[in-house]
């Protein structure tokens, strides 16, 4: 599954919308051991960034205690048209990254 | 009403209750040993006889605004026209004649002071100890869009009656290639694993009368009870004709239109032809008069009496109580009442009460002919119930014989629970 993105399509210029966003991911802590005691090795999401028409909006750093499949919901205020990016980056060099438009009228 | 009682002197209360506030009740129960129980359900119900039962001096009232009580165990079979609503209906006429009073009125007010239960009639009762089986209502500021009107078009079939047969018109009224969508809610809830059942014999019907029609469940929940049962299940008798997108997909629903019929995920929309919508719960409404719930919505307990933990002199049972590892179901709450019964009959005795260990069983039936079972133990730990040995659940690789049989089983608990409580 590709990661959810919710951002409303249309807002008035200068409303705080909310933008939810989920991603798949196993976010193996590296602190657990399989039956016969090898240590699982750590596999998470480090890093979340988004973009809004090339600045940077909003950042947060994920650590092991961090459930599978991290959700994430921020405000922002709608100034401009134009597009939301989204990225993911983890272990392992895991990268992921997914947009969306709005239209601020 | 008491203001809320704060934890620690709600635990001294129960801490005593054996001792000095036992001899007040002991001192009632000669003059009058009234027990008042609210809510004719598979708790109460069953409370109230096991009272009776147990002494018959005892003066028992059971409050209950309706004349018939209608069962929600097996009413998915209604939903899916593989039963009649009749078959789910039961009345107190056998309790009356076995001495309890029935009182066909709802509770207004209970003075939780001088411990009197007063109708819509005006019509008090005074009791020595007083058991509330309130059952659910639904947690509407959870779930904005949804009320009583909104569940006329997007009908929830909770509780079972009216709300049954409107989910059953609309699935006879839907064109072949529909989609009925059912909105699940997180745990704590009634019946856990009954939105699954539900989507197995909806699935059932459309398969025989609307082949090319869809089920689509918008779980809050990544994992649920019997996950692997109904899975296997879902994909050998239907397909791909059930769809579930669970917690980490998006399935959570956040609010509903019932104008246009959208259910509003936190990451999409979605306008089925049928919606089903169950919404988030909390105790029932006589819980919260009587002040025995709490910030959670639900009604916490002391494991071994039921006794509330912020109103003495109240047991709270069934769905309406936190119970822990324990499910919010019919044979749960029935296994409650009985316990708690013997529990107030130790106390009235100034006893102390047995610790107990309860049993619920729990029936799926995916379609006629194919049902699985879970059989759960549970004892007070701290101050909820936890699972212990002894619990068993149907092997997920098992011949259709088995599930056959298991099929069979239900319908026979069924008989023999409605028979226990009403019978």
């Amino acid at each position: 599954m590709a990661a959810l993105i919710n951002v409303p399509s249309k807002a008035k210029r200068g409303e705080i919308i909310e933008i939810r966003t989920l991603t798949s991911h196993i976010m193996e802590t590296g602190f657990r051991h399989t039956a016969d005691g090898k240590l699982v090795p750590r596999n998470i999401i480090t890093s979340f960034t988004c973009r809004y028409n090339g600045t940077e909006i909003f950042r947060a750093d994920l650590f092991p205690a961090i459930a599978a499949n991290p959700y994430l919901s921020f405000f922002a205020v709608a100034k401009e048209s134009g597009k939301f990016e989204f990225e993911w980056i983890g272990d392992n060099g895991y990268s992921s990254t997914a947009s969306a438009s709005i239209t601020v009228e | 009403m008491n203001a809320p009682v704060t934890r620690r002197s709600a635990a001294l209360g129960i801490a005593v209750a054996a001792t000095s506030l036992a001899a007040p009740s002991i001192l009632r129960a000669q003059s009058a040993g009234h027990l008042v129980v609210v809510g004719g359900g598979f708790g109460g119900a069953a409370c109230a006889r096991a009272l009776k039962r147990a002494d018959a001096k005892l003066q028992v009232t059971l409050i209950e605004p309706n004349k018939t009580y209608i069962s929600c165990p097996l009413s998915n079979e209604v939903v899916a026209g593989l039963r009649e609503i009749e078959e789910q209906q039961f009345g107190y006429d056998k309790l009356a004649a076995e001495g309890i009073r029935i009182v066909a009125q709802a509770v207004t007010t209970i003075d939780t002071q001088m411990r009197r239960v007063t109708t819509g009639d005006g019509t008090t009762f005074d009791y020595d100890r007083l058991v509330l089986s309130p059952g659910i209502d639904f947690h509407l500021e959870a779930l904005p869009g949804y009320d009583d009107v909104a569940s006329e078009t997007m009908p929830h079939a909770w509780k079972a009656g009216a709300q049954t047969l409107l989910l059953r018109r609309q699935l006879e009224g839907m064109a072949d290639g529909g989609t009925v969508a059912i909105a699940i809610p997180a745990n704590p809830s009634r019946c856990p694993p009954a939105p699954y059942e539900r989507a197995g014999l909806i699935a059932h019907y459309l398969k025989t009368k609307k082949p090319r029609s869809k089920v689509l469940i918008l779980d809050a929940k990544d994992t649920f009870s019997q996950q692997r049962l109904f899975e296997k299940a879902w994909k050998e008798l239907y397909g791909d004709m059930i769809e579930r997108i669970a917690l980490s997909q998006g399935g959570r629903v956040t609010s509903v239109d019932p104008a246009t019929k959208t259910i509003v995920t936190e990451f999409g929309n979605y306008t089925p032809d049928v919606a089903n919508v169950i919404p988030p719960q909390r105790a029932g409404r006589i819980a919260e008069v009587a002040g025995v719930a709490d910030a959670t919505g639900w009604c916490p307990i002391d494991p071994v009496t039921f006794e509330s933990k912020l109103v003495r002199n109240i047991h709270v049972i069934g769905d309406a109580c936190l119970g822990g590892g324990i499910p919010k179901s019919a044979a749960a709450a029935s296994a409650q009442g009985k316990v708690c019964a013997g529990a107030i009959i130790a106390l009235l005795a100034g006893h102390t009460p047995e610790t107990p260990r309860l049993t619920g069983v729990c029936y799926n039936t995916v379609a006629p002919g194919y049902g699985f079972s879970l059989i759960g133990n549970y004892q007070p730990r701290g101050d909820i119930f936890a699972e212990v040995e002894g619990g068993a659940t149907s092997p997920v690789d098992a011949p259709r014989e088995l599930r056959a049989r298991e099929a069979a089983e239900a319908e026979r608990w069924f008989q023999i629970i409605t028979a226990d409580t009403f019978g």
